[in-house]
């Protein structure tokens, strides 16, 4: 422990962010590590760049929706403390149970993870997903032996069963609403080593 | 109630002669099926049998021609079989026919086994001998393995490789665990003089453990399937019951060899063979399995010309890897659980829709039928004075260990589990786990396996393993459904698939990876990525057909079910509606069958023009939607019954034309079948096209009222009528079949060109241009009922709304209807007439391109 808690200390801010995240020091600690091997040019912080290096994400599909999520918008750059509250999304709600209360919703919340999936999709965020930010995701998604066509019946009936108010669009509340029978916390977790 | 009665007499009925026909198998001295069966070679035996009857009737001296021969012997096996399957189902009959209030309660094994006393009471009753039980060898070989092929082949394979880690630890740790803790414990208790003198040693306490450690496939299925629990929970004991067993089995065989070679026998090499083997036992076997399994996934890649027989393969091989495993001394059950999980994936995407349904069904039959004999057999083999030897301190004890011993191993290893796990299994979770180890028809197969050379306490075991069976079963089962309620145990959600719900599955399931691969974890999630990309680049290569492999994607199969299901819903809801409320519309449609019949053609032109504009109004509104959704509709009440009502026309007179014409027998040709898709698709694709054109109504795109020639003109022309030729031929010699076949051909190029975008130029049938010069001269002034039913009532409204609201599509329909009410009197004219044109218009456009993806 003793160890651990001494090369904690090169970290910033490592007591805040456990206290915010809800991870441990082993995993703030193993995620620096992981951070530091991204930050190629040692800056303490990520360009975009550095995300793309990691040769699997550049298959995945939402690869880059992921990568631009750890941007705060106008910014070019992530420190690693925005670094680790990103990844707290995906920490399980069940492990904080113990320990609510010291904030008020934390990062792994149901809505806080529904939040974030949300952002997947409206980059413009401007509040709601349109037809047309519906649309990208699924071209991206889907293997190129679907037409074009059954690409957009497929956004209009998924915008169909989640609008609720006929806009066209979904809401984040709409979107949640879609959501409610789906075990987040199942579906939108990984289990961090430490 | 008074069915109820009913039914018991039927049972009565059929016990009766079951009764007499034990009665005389004992006279023969030669006990019947079950016994027969547990003979080594049970095929050769009964040969040897009809051999045996053979002569028995050669040798009798023959006095003259007898018109009838009573040759019981002859066909006594097979009949006897027969007639326990016969009641076995009864059985289940009788119960499923209880008042609900008894089969809420008490689950529907207990109640097999309860019916199983009964019967066996009436047998003993006849017979004063036990005549049937289960035997081992009926039961391994033709009772349990179509049972976990079917665990297998529908198992959730994605939540159970998920929760793959805690299955195995549950299925290997948990039951050596439970073995060895158990044969202990009541060795400890013997040897502290709590059973009184009993020849049993430690190894045997072992043996006893191992076979009565595993928790039953078909009794955890039975009772939880009753039991809604969430999925985690049922995918946990499930996938534990069922791997366990072929655990158990092997752990029993390793045990067993250990008291053949007696104690002095066993040392530390032994020992080590002993757990080597176990592991290639388990390991050997599910590799059989896997093998077996992607050997039928290969070949359902091939079979596309023999469908009739195509959904055997996975019966046949599914037991040949069973029988392989089994000969190669490897685990049997593990081995047919993998043919079936691994082959599920590939079958149902290579096969087609019918062949995947029946093998989905004959599945549930067999797995279901044998459920039911084993459960029915269990109970018989209880009423036997010879297995009850009686021994409180034991079987109480063993009841006290196996119980006590499941839970503290559960917790154990749960504990243990959920260090690792990223959802922690809860503790109400853990306690349904522990209760829900039910025992079940392996441990006694296994039982009455034992050598009682070796096990002088045979019969003990026998009798304790039923009570144990009993006890789990009944008294667990019964309680299973009231604590579940009483803990609030997470049920399953009933989950309706939605669109944006697995279109955002989809979503996680890459950002999980994503995440991973950022924070440089090698997680599930990652092994699941690198697993898809695998299998995508080899497996779904070598094991998928072209097509299939087209068809994956799962976004767009979820689109095309829910579309599917809205359609189903879509007719349900009309043909529920249209008797109910909509009484006018159901006579207006008798009437209009029975009194004008052609007359009917009278009010197609106007409606049919208008109709005509729609294409146009289609093509300005090119995101055409194909929801089908029944809310949207119910608000808008009117529109729908009337679209109804020409549905159930529509209904009526497609599936009329087919039934009478494709009625033939044939073996080895399915035709039947897949013009009965094409109606399907047709269907469908006819409702899109409504729908469709509901939007366009609810949008405000209503069609112009007025009446253009030209139009209807063009729409001739334009009618990509690619496949009309073909049809029209087919079905030219039954003249049944034909004026159906010219809608449906229509249809069929009006879903062709594009499935889900709706072009009215076919689909309005419109094009048919024999039908329109044959119309006119035959218009009479007479409005049928309907019509001049809407007219009083609607004269004020139906210019503006109501006639906007329904004439785009009524018409179509009956515009489609109109040629088959004509051509019952004039099929031929029009047949003639017909196929010149649509030639014609096949050599002026090309046919359009198969439509991408109608399955």
């Amino acid at each position: 422990m003793g160890s651990k808690s001494s090369s904690l200390n090169k970290i910033p801010n490592a007591q805040e962010l456990m206290q915010e995240t809800g991870f441990s020091a082993a995993h703030i600690l193993r995620l620096y590590e992981r951070f530091e091997f991204l930050d190629v040019d040692q800056m303490g912080e990520l360009r975009p760049e550095d995300f793309g290096a990691i040769r699997e994400l550049s298959m995945n599909p939402i690869g880059d929706r992921i990568i631009s999520a750890f941007f705060s918008p106008g910014k070019e750059t992530v420190d690693f403390a925005s670094f680790v509250r990103i990844l707290a999304h995906f920490r399980s709600t069940e492990t904080n149970r113990t320990r609510d209360g010291a904030q008020p919703e934390p990062a792994n919340s149901r809505t806080r993870k529904l939040k974030f999936a949300f952002q997947l999709y409206d980059q413009d965020r401007d509040g709601k997903i349109s037809r047309e930010e519906l649309l990208q995701v699924l071209r991206t998604m889907m293997e190129m032996q679907v037409t074009e066509e059954q690409l957009q019946s497929i956004a209009e009936r998924a915008i169909q069963e989640a609008d609720l108010d006929q806009d066209d669009a979904i809401s984040f509340d709409e979107f949640r609403k879609s959501m409610e029978k789906v075990d987040i916390d199942h579906k939108m977790s990984i289990r961090f080593l430490s | 109630m008074q069915r109820c009665r009913y039914v018991h007499l039927w049972l009565l009925g059929s016990v009766l002669p079951i009764c007499l026909i034990s009665g005389v198998t004992s006279v023969n001295g030669d006990v019947a099926l079950l016994h027969q069966e547990s003979h080594l070679k049970p095929l050769s035996e009964f040969k040897s049998n009809l051999n045996q009857t053979e002569q028995d009737n050669g040798s009798r001296v023959i006095t003259g021609i007898s018109i009838v021969t009573f040759k019981w012997n002859h066909v006594k096996t097979p009949y006897l079989v027969a007639l326990w399957i016969l009641v076995a189902v009864l059985a289940k009959l009788v119960i499923e026919s209880l008042p609900s209030f008894v089969t809420n309660v008490i689950p529907e094994s207990a109640l097999l086994i309860a019916f199983g006393w009964i019967l066996g009471g009436i047998i003993w009753a006849a017979d004063l001998q036990q005549t049937f039980s289960l035997t081992p060898r009926v039961f391994f070989y033709f009772l349990l393995p179509q049972i976990i092929l079917d665990a297998g082949y529908s198992m959730p394979n994605k939540l159970f490789f998920t929760n793959l880690g805690g299955i195995l630890l549950y299925a290997i740790l948990g039951t050596v665990w439970c073995a060895a803790t158990l044969g202990l414990s009541l060795w400890g208790c013997q040897a502290g003089g709590a059973m009184g003198a009993l020849d049993i040693g430690l190894l045997q306490y072992l043996l006893f453990g191992s076979l009565i450690a595993a928790v039953d496939p078909v009794a955890v299925l039975a009772v939880f399937e009753q039991v809604h629990v969430n999925e985690v929970l049922f995918i946990m004991v499930f996938g534990e019951s069922l791997l366990n067993d072929g655990v158990t089995v092997v752990l029993f065989n390793v045990f067993d060899a250990f008291v053949k070679l007696g104690g002095p026998g066993i040392n530390a090499v032994e020992i080590i063979k002993g757990i080597i083997s176990f592991f290639i036992v388990a390991f050997g076997g599910s590799l059989v399995g896997l093998a077996f399994g992607l050997l039928v996934a290969l070949l359902s890649k091939y079979t596309k010309n023999i469908q009739i027989i195509e959904p055997g393969f996975i019966f046949v091989l599914g037991y040949l890897s069973y029988l392989t495993a089994d000969m190669l001394s490897l685990s049997a059950i593990l081995s047919v659980t993998f043919c079936g999980v691994s082959s599920q994936k590939y079958l149902n995407s290579n096969m087609a829709e019918s062949s995947v349904n029946t093998v989905r069904y004959v599945m549930k039959v067999f797995a279901n039928g044998s459920e039911t004999i084993i459960f029915v057999f269990l109970g018989i083999s209880a009423i036997d004075k010879t297995i009850w030897v009686w021994n409180t301190g034991f079987i109480l004890l063993t009841l006290l260990f196996i119980l006590v011993y499941r839970f503290i191993g559960t917790f154990i290893q749960t504990w243990w589990l959920n260090q690792y796990r990223l959802v922690p299994i809860a503790l109400i979770d853990q306690l349904i786990m522990s209760y829900g180890g039910l025992r079940g028809a392996v441990a006694y197969g296994l039982a009455a396996m034992l050598d009682d050379q070796r096990i002088k306490e045979k019969k003990l075991m026998i009798g304790t393993t039923l009570i144990v069976v009993y006890f789990t079963v009944i008294l667990q089962g019964l309680t299973m459904k009231p604590f579940v309620t009483w803990l609030k145990v997470k049920r399953a959600a009933v989950a309706e698939v939605t669109l944006v719900e697995k279109v955002q599955n989809k979503v996680f399931e890459h950002s999980l990876v994503a995440i991973e691969d950022i924070s440089g974890q090698i997680g599930d999630n990652y092994l699941r990525g690198k697993w898809k990309i695998f299998e995508e680049k080899w497996m779904s290569r070598f094991l998928l057909t072209s097509e299939a492999r087209k068809k994956q994607d799962y976004i767009f199969n979820v689109f095309h079910q829910l579309n599917l299901k809205d359609a189903v819903g879509y007719v349900d809801e009309g043909e529920r509606r249209g008797s109910l409320e909509f009484v006018r519309n159901e006579s207006a449609f008798i009437d209009f069958k029975k009194k004008f019949g052609d007359e009917f053609s009278e009010v197609m032109p106007d409606i049919m023009a208008a109709a005509s504009d729609d294409p146009d109004a289609m093509r300005r509104n090119p995101v055409s939607s194909v929801s089908l959704q029944m809310h949207e509709k119910t608000m808008q009440g009117m529109r729908e019954t009337e679209d109804i009502d020409a549905h159930h026309l529509l209904q009526q007179h497609l599936y009329k034309g087919r039934k009478q014409h494709l009625h033939r027998y044939s073996r080895n040709h399915f035709d039947i079948n897949t013009d009965d898709n094409e109606v399907q698709e047709i269907f469908q694709r006819t409702m899109r096209n409504r729908l469709e054109s509901f939007k366009s109504a609810k949008m405000g795109l209503a069609p112009a009222k007025t009446i253009t020639k030209h139009t209807k003109k063009d729409q001739q022309q334009k009618m990509p009528n690619g496949k009309s030729t073909d049809t029209s031929k087919n079905y030219y010699a039954n003249n049944e079949g034909f004026e159906f076949s010219e809608g449906a051909s229509g249809l069929e190029a009006s879903g062709g060109s594009f499935p889900f975008r709706v072009n009215y130029r076919a689909g309005a049938g419109i094009e048919n241009p024999t039908f329109m010069p044959d119309q006119d001269p035959m218009a009479p002034t007479q409005i049928p009922p309907w019509q001049a039913e809407d007219e009083p009532d609607g004269s004020t409204v139906s210019p503006s709304q109501r006639a906007q609201v329904r004439l785009p599509w009524t018409p179509t329909n009956l515009r489609r209807l109109a040629p088959l009410r004509i051509s019952n009197q004039s099929t031929d004219s029009f047949a003639q007439a017909d196929t010149p044109a649509s030639q014609e218009k096949d050599k002026k456009w090309p046919p359009p391109p198969p439509p991408p993806s109608d399955k």
